[in-house]
């Protein structure tokens, strides 16, 4: 990703003419803006290149500390170990089913109760917002929430993963400027063709929120894909499990014992248990990475937009 | 209690702004007054009677809320009564202020409230003003490419989960990661960091550094790109180098958006990471890592004395919410700037 990084850099054209009008102290910071920001880059991802590294090295390799940028003795058995894992991919195919499912309800209650926000006419609107707005302040706390979850008999099932977190007040007020930004002559003149508010949502709002709707999904998949802690929580059966918590249970047992950590990952052969946790990591990591360049056109909008008073 | 459902009504008003003055009323607003008192009249039953359908899209929702947000809130008053696994989730009978005197003269309890309040407060004091410098950097940069290119690699760290920042902290840091190499190269002597009370403070700090840095300068790159340009231009004429702009110019242009993001920040700051340090501490950490968040979880969900954790747990958030409430008095009084 660097090597990406400095090429791009090479090749965009240097506005030379610019800069030579500028006085040399300021050329002189450029440069060590510069020069600063690209060590900067190169720290932010340095995590990354290591643990890339490490998934490809040879255990030997790593317990005599010799991995740092590069692979040392490259191999691919992690890989093959780690993806012959019954468990591991079960667990992956868990987070895909919480990540869709969770996703999908929470664009539901969402987008449909920011609708309902954006009605600047609607009476008792603000108590409304107050419903949701206070949450942001006060919570009802770890305790409650499990002996809630508990009572409802949601443990070890899917709903206490997805259900708690299905409305992030901020992603709703977010929708709800979007909404409000939206021309109102359009809804106007839908309801005088007698358009009810059920017709306004779905064929007129829905369809021009496209962009919005995007970002939101992509902000809850995120969000979904790497909770572990709702599953630490409420989920004592590994076959449940979603990848995070899968590599939570590889950390967790590597910072005790490091033969705990191979045989969370239940294998047999003689991997170090950082081989395996670098090669979940990777492998764990690659979606985000994946939807990251979409989610990124969108998310600054998406501050933007929620930091806009409603 | 009675202070949080009087201050319900004034943040109900407007939603959240972090841009704070960035974004003034819009000029809407003057039109709005003569629609509005013809609907202040509008009864229930008329409203009703129009916007059923409205009404009827908030009730999933509503539900929602009820069930996942409000219920947890009233099931803090097992803080007062005595809780049963199995039994009521309101708890059995009334104890008083039983538990709250029990967390008071628990030594325990004292330290990791220290705990708390340290890690916190060194968070802010090191990850609030560096985005800000961050964003003064960027905003220097001339190339586009290039200034896209580093933002999007700083956001990056942001969209990771907690499990994998966790595992890649402990790669970096083990004995025989990148931390424990350099410092060999030099001769040094390993240090299992991660074992280390006296670390763990650096460990988490540092992390959230990474974490935030390049997210938080979202706000005052957009914030910089509304500085007007012609102060600048004046600066410049009455002698001000680069220096000097940046003090003057750029920086009480970008105040409202700091002392917004501060008074968030200050407010919030006792919440620290309970996933990251939970993740990340051990029993040889305690000393210096254990948390409010984490000390509750272990006394309440592995020991079972949920009563005694959901008090913690109350008065924690009671903490949070004035916290949150003073902090936005002060902003307004000093800069006329708040939260709602």
């Amino acid at each position: 990703m660097v090597t990406e990084v400095i090429a791009k850099n090479q090749a965009s054209p240097t506005r030379t003419r610019r800069v030579t009008q500028d006085s040399r102290g300021t050329r002189v910071f450029g440069a060590f803006n510069t020069v600063f920001l690209l060590l900067l880059c190169a720290g932010m991802l340095y995590p990354f290149i290591t643990v890339l590294a490490q998934s490809f090295s040879s255990p030997g390799a790593i317990k005599a500390g010799q991995v740092s940028f590069w692979p040392v003795g490259f191999n691919l058995d992690t890989y093959g170990a780690v993806m012959q894992n019954e468990t591991f991919w079960r667990n992956y195919g868990n987070t895909v089913l919480y990540t869709v499912v969770g996703t999908a309800i929470a664009m539901t209650l969402t987008t449909t109760y920011a609708f309902v926000l954006s009605k600047k006419h609607l009476k008792g609107r603000k108590v409304l917002i107050g419903i949701a707005v206070f949450t942001m302040f006060f919570n009802g706390g770890l305790v409650p929430n499990y002996v809630l979850i508990s009572s409802l008999g949601m443990k070890n099932t899917l709903w206490a993963i997805v259900l708690p977190g299905a409305i992030s007040v901020f992603n709703l007020l977010v929708m709800k400027s979007f909404f409000e930004s939206l021309p109102r002559d359009i809804e106007e003149a839908a309801q005088i063709d007698g358009l009810g508010w059920y017709g306004i949502f779905g064929r007129i709002v829905l369809p021009l929120s496209k962009a919005v709707i995007a970002t939101m999904v992509l902000f809850y998949s995120v969000a979904f894909w790497n909770d572990w802690f709702a599953a630490f929580l409420y989920l004592d059966k590994s076959e449940l499990f979603p990848v995070t918590l899968f590599l939570r249970n590889l950390i967790a047992g590597a910072s005790t014992s490091t033969s705990e950590g191979a045989a969370a990952a239940g294998t047999t052969t003689e991997l170090l248990s950082a081989n395996i946790e670098s090669v979940t990591m990777i492998l764990t990591v690659i979606p985000i990475l994946c939807v990251y360049p979409f989610v990124q056109r969108y998310f600054v909008s998406g501050v933007m937009l929620g930091s806009v008073k409603g | 209690m009675p202070l949080t459902e009087n201050e319900l009504p004034p943040q109900a008003a407007p939603a959240v702004s972090v841009a704070g003055a960035a974004a003034p009323a819009p000029s809407g607003l003057i039109e709005k007054p003569p629609a509005r008192r013809r609907r202040k009249r509008q009864t229930w039953r008329e409203a009703l009677e129009k916007d059923w359908q409205l009404y009827s899209l908030a009730l999933v929702p509503l539900i929602f809320f009820a069930i996942f947000k409000y219920a947890p809130m009233l099931g803090n008053v097992i803080a007062f009564r005595k809780f049963r696994p199995g039994g009521n989730i309101f708890g059995d009978e009334w104890v008083g202020l039983r538990y709250i005197e029990l967390f008071i003269n628990d030594p325990t309890f004292w330290r990791v409230f220290a705990n708390t309040a340290i890690l916190g407060g060194l968070t802010l004091i090191v990850c609030f003003p560096l985005p800000i410098v961050l964003a003064l950097l960027l905003n220097e940069v001339r190339k586009k490419r290039f200034k896209k290119i580093v933002q999007s690699i700083s956001y990056l760290p942001h969209f990771l989960s907690v499990v994998i920042v966790v595992g890649m902290l402990m790669q970096l840091l083990s004995l025989q990661g990148t931390v424990n190499q350099i410092i060999g190269a030099f001769g040094g002597e390993g240090i299992p960091f991660l074992q280390r009370a006296e670390w763990f403070r650096a460990v988490y700090v540092g992390s959230e550094v990474w974490q935030t840095v390049g997210w938080g300068t979202i706000l005052y790159l957009a914030a910089l790109t509304t500085v007007d340009e012609s102060l600048y231009e004046a600066a410049r004429i009455d002698g001000a180098g680069r220096w000097r702009q940046t003090w003057h110019v750029t920086l009480p242009g970008i105040r409202p958006t700091m002392v917004t993001l501060l008074v968030l920040n200050i407010g919030t700051f006792l919440n620290v990471g309970f996933e990251k340090v939970l993740l990340l501490y051990n029993p040889l950490t305690y000393e210096t890592a254990d948390v409010i968040s984490t000390y509750l979880y272990r006394v309440g969900l592995v020991s079972n004395n949920l009563s005694y954790a959901a008090a913690i747990g109350l008065f924690q958030a009671l903490i949070g919410l004035v916290m949150v409430l003073s902090a936005n008095l002060v902003s307004r009084r000093i800069t006329g700037t708040s939260l709602w």
